[in-house]
Parts: C-alpha cells; structure tokens; sequence
C-alpha cells in the first residue's frame, strides 16, 4: 500500500517537475520544440503570453490541490495505524472553495478579453490577401494588385513513401510561397471552394476556418523578414496533411518586385494560349499537371479508387473530347470533381486532356490545343 | 417466487433481468473498447515515425473517425449504461428497472448498429473517413457512399440510449426504497439521473442533425451547403450543442462511481454530498450554454466570442467543487490503496489535469493557437481515459465480486493499474507537446521535428493496450473462480447494494428494504 501511495507521488511529482522545467526553459530558448512559438506578430506574442499566463495558473492551482492531496494520502494511511475522521460538510469552506476560483477565473479572464477584442479588430489593413482553400491546395490573390496563383505541396512522393530521405522541411514546403511585406498591417480574408479548410499560421497567431460559402478575416503585422510555415487545421479530406502554407516576409521593396514578377509571369502564360503545341510537348507537361493536381484522387496508374474516385481508363478520357474537356473546366457539380478552368492555365488543362487520353492504354490518339480550351470557357 | 434464468441462448435474447442486461452491455462495451482500442494502435503504428508506411491517408482517416465513434458510442456509453442497469436498482432497493421490456430492446438493437456502422469498412469507398465530428460538407457532398449507413446507425445508437435513458429516469423516480429521498440517493444514482435528462435532450438533436445529412445526401436539400442557401457552420451549431451534453454524458456517470469508491477506501463519508448533487445539476445546466467554444476559429462574431468564452471558464468552478470535495473525503480518512482507489485516486488528479487543458483551451485567443492540434487531443484523451475508462475500471473492480461472488487478483488489479496509468501518460501527455509544437490533429504524416513526441505516444499506446489485455484476463480469471468474496466486500461500504449476498441473487429486493442513511 505504502509503495503504491510512494509510486504514485513520485510519479505525478516528476511528470510536475518535468513539465515545469521544460516549459520554463522554452521560454528562454526557441529552438526546443514543445511550446507554443512567440512568435512574430503582436497578436502571436499576446497569445503566448497568455498561454504562460494560464500555464502558470494551473501550475500554482495543481500544486495546492495536489499537494493536499499527496500530504493525506501519506498522513492518513490506515497503515499508519490513524483512525477516520468523520466530518463531511462545511458549508463555509464549500462557499470559500467557489468563491476563490471565480475570483480566479475574472483575473484570468479580463486579459483575453482584451487580446480577443484586438485579435478581431482588422480595420485600416494595408494589404488584403484573399485565402481560398482547395482539396488540397491553397490559393491566394493579393487583392488590388492582380495577382493569383496556386501554392501546392512541393515535397516529393519519394520522400513521403521513404524512397528518398526527408528534407528538413518534408510537408512543409510549397511550390509558390505567399510573399508580403513586414511592417505593414495584413488582412488575410479566407474562404473555401469545396469542404471546410483552416488557414493556421502559428507565427501570425492567425488561425481561420476557410467555409466555402462565406468568408472570414484575421490580420497580421509581421515584425521579421522571414520564411514561415503552416499547415491547414481543419480536417478536409484525404489529403488534410498535405496542403502546407508557406510565406515568406520580405521588405516593402522585394515584395514589390515580387509582385511585379508574378504579374510578367501571368502575361507569359497568357500568350502560351495562342501557341499551338505538339503532341508530346503537351503529353509531357500534362504528366507533370496530373501528377500535381489529379493523381491525388485518380491515382497515378490513372484507375481511381473504387467507390470514391473514378477510373479515367474508362468513361470520360475515352469518350468525346469536349465532354471532357467540360468536366475537366467545369467539374460534377455535387462530387468532389472541383472545377479545374480557374485553378490550372489553358495550356496545363490542354496537356493534362491530352495526357489522360493516351495514358496508361487510353491511345485516344488526339489532342486539346490551349486555344480550344480557351474556347470553351468563351463557351465556344 | 424464487426462480432462475432461463436456460441456454434464449436466457440472453428474451432476458428482462437487470443483472443480464447490466451484464451483456458491460461485455459489449468491453468489445469495443477493444475495436476501438485496435483501431487507435493502427493510427499510433502509422504515426510512429515520419513518412506513410502502413496505411494511406484515405485509411488513416477511416480509423480516426471510426475509433472515435466506437469509442464514445460504443465503449463508453454502453459500459455507463451497463453499470446504471447492474447497480441503480440494487443500490435504491428496487427489484429490477421499471420498463425491463425496453430495457432488452434498448440493448438488443446496439449490437446490429455496430455491425452495420463496422462492415462500411468493407464497402465500396470505405468506412466514414471525415472525423467522430462528420463536419459538412465533407460528410455530405463530399463523402463516401457509406455515409448513409453511418445516419442510420447513429439513428439505432441514439435510439437505445434514449430508452436506457427513459428507463433510468422511471425506476430512479419510481422504485426507491421507502424513506430513500432524492437527497438521500447515493451519488452513483443522482449522476446518472442528471446523465438521462442530458440524453434524452440532445440525442434528438444529433438525430436530426444526421437527418439534415441524410436529406442534404439524397433528397436534394441544402442545409449545409451554402450554393443552396444552407450553412456549413449551421451543421457545426447543432452537432455541438449535441456534442457538448454529450461530453458530461460521459463524464458525470464516472463522478458518482469515484464518489463511491474513494469514501468507501478513506473509511470516512464522501464530504459535500448536497455540494457534490448541486455542483452536477449545475455542470448539466452549463453544458447547454458553452457548445460554440468547440468553433472559435469559425468566424463567430466577438460579442459570441466573449459569451462562450466566459461561459466555459465558469465550468471550472462546479467542477473545482467536486475535485475539493474529493480530496477533503481523502484528508484526515485512513486510506488504503486498492486497485479500485488507485483508479480512482488517478481519475483525479489525472482528470484535473485535462481540466487545467481545458481552461487553457477555454481562453478564446489562445484557442486559436490551439484548435484542432494536438493539444486538444491531449485534452480530451486526458478527460476521457482517466475519466470515463478509469472510473468505470475502477467501478468493475468495485462492483465485480459483488457481480460474481469472487474477488479479482489484487496483485494482478495493481499490475493492471500501474501499466495502465504508464501506459496513458506516456500516450497522452507527450501530445501537449507535439500539439504546442504546431502538429495538427488527424494528419497521417508529420514534418521530423515532431517525431519524437510521436514515437514516445505509439510506445505508450502499445503499453495501454497490453495493459487492457491483462484487465480481460482478470475480469474472466474471477469470475471463473478465485477467492470467495464476502456480502460487504470492503469494510463497511455504503450502499444497499452491500446490504445482499456475494454475488448478488438474480432477483434482489422483491421486498422493498429498510433504507438507513448515514448522512
């Protein structure tokens, strides 16, 4: 009995110790990776401090019940021969043991009321982002400038299935990073095409359920140039672990020329609509768009997943051209075949047709030029 | 008067004895703890290191979804409902539950709601794979075909636990003993009492809630989808104001199990009764008002921000008076540590550490930190398991030579004790960790830097499940044999439960008994 009562201190006392001594250590160094991160925004660095607020609560409120308790359960064994008291009731303590954790509770709660009010206030931002979550990739447009473009997981599947080894930033790197400048008060508005996603930048402290439907806004001061990382935090489907976030804080001046390369960028794709290309140009780089874009459902053997995701080797990618085309422009409505004409240029979407129609034995032996899918969408 | 069970298989399927039935739930549930059990050792084997090397990803969220709902419908509640049907009668001197028809169809209609909402694992798409939660759209438009079995085995399972429910409640108000008033019920009984009224408030709801799914899925309505008119948020509104009750359904059966055993080993009455019934109406009450702490992050507006968040942290006061009250029982008692005290000492110190999680979680800002990490995982692991699964743990060792006749192994209780107490804080408490750190909850792969965290929980959870092996083999072992246990069982326990033999008669009280309280 006794050991049992020992184990169980010395236990509960050491997992106490540990604890402490961790967290407390977290606060002077930030590379140790148990804590939550300071972080670079005023709103990340009030919740933090909140958080060691709270902590330290508790710690002080377990150290006092516990404490009672590990002292009674050593004092009053009836090993140690001690006879049972008989007292059960004492309204007075009752009304002191309510009284003292509302008191608490108000001294506690007054702070986060304030955070909260402030966290919420996102007017007289200077750059509005506008966030759209995809299954399974991000989307972001810096509103005002015409700016648009996908961010998609860029690690490769070898690392994820152990083929390669893992780089230090395995899930969390993306092909096209989301650049802003420091210094200036960002609005990020966030929203969804298809199921619920969640935009969480632990440095911002900026965490926002992306609703497709709706929209939803946070803000952000970013205080350091720097590369930041997150993940998407909100349970959306098969591949929830692969949609990372990256962005990169940068001065006023490289964002702007970032901004400017974005845009050159744009205005060369746009003019690749006109080229006609050939056959195994457009097979080749449609191997590469499905890859990124379709395999994640269709397979990469292009067979699907049987009652969830269907075959290409039949039906549509075997069928008449514009049929798919219209499906791969504008989705199935009510499935979970999303609308690729916003999300991939007419010269992608003309390479991946072209590349799922003579894939895998498909043979169709014909092609999709970018201007015919440019057409489509003119509804021509 | 005096007569048997029936003989043979029919004793089980045409059964209106309360014992029987108290029996068949308690091994129902204890299948699926072990289901639910197999299906989190997968998730822990697959998160054990970095990569994907046993299941993909679409697998990985069936077993996250379908370990959570085996869990909570299956394991927890039935195992609550087992315990209420062995004991509620014995312990307010009634001869058996006031509606025993019902009381064998409520249970008779659970095994063939798990059955169906299993064998979606083996259909075209898979089993359910958006999360315990089934947020919409994602388990709407966007789900796999067997989501419609999924509606309607949620359907039978809210079903059976609406008659559980108004059974309790009729024998409760009906079938005490003469002179056993309301304030005098043991706190076992009073707890479930408040439990029933929770169900049969929101066990509706979550059946309309997966009504709206079913119409949403085939009937061409838009409640959850927003090009429609309807509201993805909506769905979060109404599952939560089931799922919220629902988390105290859980937790307040265990509270009266715990303030039976600890009093019984401190040899000294449970101090605060009248506190103890108050503080749990008021938690009931409470837990109506908090739903939307669940969804900070969905863009509530601030006014509704600071209510919830309020509202939340007010929990912690009833619930600091019930964790005081526990340990006031304890001072000044003469204890001794058998293996249901040591359940039950672990149920509180360990469940007031998820409540400490649980005021951080309610501090609105710092939520959006912490939503939907690992940190909430630990959270409610940590209020769960050493809430629900050590009470009623610690309730089996309590109640079982009363049950059988025989007493457990002690030695073998204790080892039971000590791998699962290991086991659970080497799983959970590393997830605090992992979750501040920045993992998201219900991702299949993670970047290296939680790694560590991760293999130190698949280790614990391996250890857990060996543990429960051990609990089968000592649960079977007694009642196969073992030492003969006395009537009282322990020294002078309260209750009139520990008033009939060892074990108990398969009718008890057909005359109604002196009731005697001590307080």
């Amino acid at each position: 009995m006794l050991k049992a009562a020992g184990g169980l201190c010395a236990r509960m006392l050491g997992f106490a110790v540990l604890l402490t001594s961790q967290l407390a250590l977290a606060d002077e160094t930030e590379s140790l990776k148990f804590n939550m991160t300071r972080g670079v925004t005023p709103v990340s660095q009030d919740i933090h401090g909140l958080h060691m607020q709270m902590f330290w609560w508790c710690v002080g409120i377990g150290v006092v019940v516990f404490g009672i308790m590990f002292v009674s359960m050593f004092l009053h064994r009836k090993s140690r021969g001690v006879k049972p008291a008989n007292f059960h009731e004492s309204t007075w303590l009752e009304l002191t043991w309510t009284a003292i954790p509302i008191l608490i509770l108000v001294l506690m709660g007054i702070p986060a009321s304030k955070s909260l009010i402030n966290l919420y206030d996102t007017r007289e931002s200077e750059v509005d982002v506008l966030i759209t979550g995809y299954q399974w990739r991000w989307k972001y447009e810096i509103l005002g400038e015409d700016v648009s473009f996908f961010s998609n997981l860029s690690t490769p599947r070898d690392e994820i299935e152990g083929f390669a080894e893992k780089n230090p930033n395995y899930l969390l790197e993306v092909d096209e990073p989301l650049v802003l400048p420091v210094g200036k008060k960002i609005r990020f508005i966030v929203t969804a095409n298809d199921v619920i996603h969640n935009w969480w930048v632990p440095d911002f402290g900026v965490k926002r359920d992306a609703i497709p439907g709706f929209t939803n806004d946070s803000w952000a001061i970013i205080e350091e140039p720097g590369t930041y990382r997150g993940q998407c935090a909100e349970l959306c489907g098969k591949d929830h672990g692969f949609m990372p976030i990256v962005v990169e804080a940068k001065t006023q001046e490289e964002y702007r020329a970032w901004l400017d390369e974005k845009k050159a960028a744009a205005a060369a794709l746009a003019e690749l609509t006109e080229k006609t290309f050939t056959f195994d140009e457009l097979y080749a780089q449609g191997e590469e768009v499905y890859n990124r874009s379709c395999a994640a459902c269709h397979q990469a053997n292009g067979e699907g997943l049987p009652g969830t995701f269907p075959s290409l080797k039949e039906g549509i990618a075997v069928g008449p051209i514009q049929d798919h085309i219209d499906v791969v422009v504008n989705g199935v409505p009510g499935t979970a075949m999303q609308a690729f004409g916003e999300q991939l240029s007419e010269v992608d979407i003309a390479a991946v047709v072209t590349y799922e129609r003579n894939a895998w034995g498909n043979n169709m032996g014909d092609l999709a030029q970018p201007l015919d899918i440019y057409n489509h969408k003119q509804g021509k | 008067m005096a007569h048997g069970p029936a003989k043979g298989i029919t004793r089980w399927l045409y059964t209106t004895n309360h014992k029987d039935i108290g029996s068949m739930y308690l091994w129902f549930s204890f299948a699926m703890f072990f289901l639910g059990g197999i299906f989190a050792l997968v998730i822990r084997a697959e998160l054990f290191q970095p990569g994907l090397q046993i299941v993909d990803p679409n697998f990985f969220n069936q077993m996250t979804t379908m370990h959570g709902l085996v869990m909570v419908f299956g394991a927890v509640m039935p195992a609550f409902v087992g315990l209420a049907n062995w004991m509620i009668p014995m312990q307010i001197g009634a001869p058996d539950m006031a509606l025993p028809r019902m009381n064998n169809w409520s249970f008779w209609i659970l095994p063939f709601a798990f059955a169906m909402l299993s064998s979606t694992l083996f259909m075209d798409g898979g089993a359910p794979n958006f999360g315990w939660t089934f947020y919409a759209p994602l388990s709407t438009t966007y789900a796999p075909p067997s989501v419609t079995f999924f509606i309607f085995a949620i359907h039978i399972m809210g079903a059976s636990s609406i008659m559980g429910a108004i059974n309790i409640i009729a024998t409760i108000v009906n079938m005490r003993a003469p002179g056993m008033t309301y304030m005098k019920m043991p706190l076992f009984v009073w707890t479930w009492l408040i439990t029933a009224f929770l169900l049969i408030a929101v066990m509706p709801v979550l059946a309309g809630v997966v009504t709206m799914m079913l119409m949403d899925i085939h009937f061409g309505t838009s409640f959850f989808d927003a090009a429609g008119g309807g509201d993805p948020v909506l769905f979060q509104h109404v599952f939560w104001f089931f799922g919220h009750p629902e988390v105290y359904i859980m937790i307040l059966p265990a509270f009266g199990i715990v303030s039976a055993i600890i009093p019984t080993f401190a040899r000294k009455p449970l101090f605060g009764y009248a506190s103890m019934v108050y503080a749990t109406a008021a938690i009931a009450f409470l837990s109506f008002v908090v739903w939307a702490h669940h969804m900070f992050t969905v863009g509530l507006p601030i006014a509704g921000e600071l209510f919830f968040m309020w509202a939340t942290m007010l929990i912690a006061v009833p619930t600091g008076v019930k964790v005081f009250n526990w340990v006031a029982t304890m001072f000044k008692g003469a204890m001794t540590f058998e293996t249901p005290m040591l359940f039950s000492i672990a149920f509180v110190i360990l469940f007031t550490i998820g409540g400490f999680s649980g005021l951080m979680l309610a501090i609105a800002p710092a939520d959006f930190q912490y939503h939907d990490t690992y940190f909430v995982v630990a959270h409610f692991h940590y209020v769960l398991v050493p809430g629900a699964i050590f009470s009623i743990t610690a309730g089996v060792y309590y109640w079982l030579p009363k049950w059988c006749g025989n007493m457990y192994n002690e030695t073998m209780g204790k080892l039971h004790f000590w791998l699962a107490f290991i086991g659970l804080n080497v799983t959970f408490f590393p997830m605090h960790f992992s979750g501040l750190a920045g993992m998201p909850r219900r991702i299949p792969d993670y970047n290296m830097m939680f790694a560590d965290w991760n293999m130190i929980s698949s280790v614990g959870a391996f250890l857990f499940g060996a543990a429960q092996v051990l609990f089968l083999y000592n649960v079977i072992a007694t009642i196969v044999g073992g030492k003969k246990a006395t009537d009282e069982v322990w020294e002078n326990p309260e209750g009139l439960e520990w008033t009939v033999p060892s074990p108990a008669p398969y009718h008890t009280f057909s005359e109604p008994p002196e009731f005697k309280s001590s307080h």
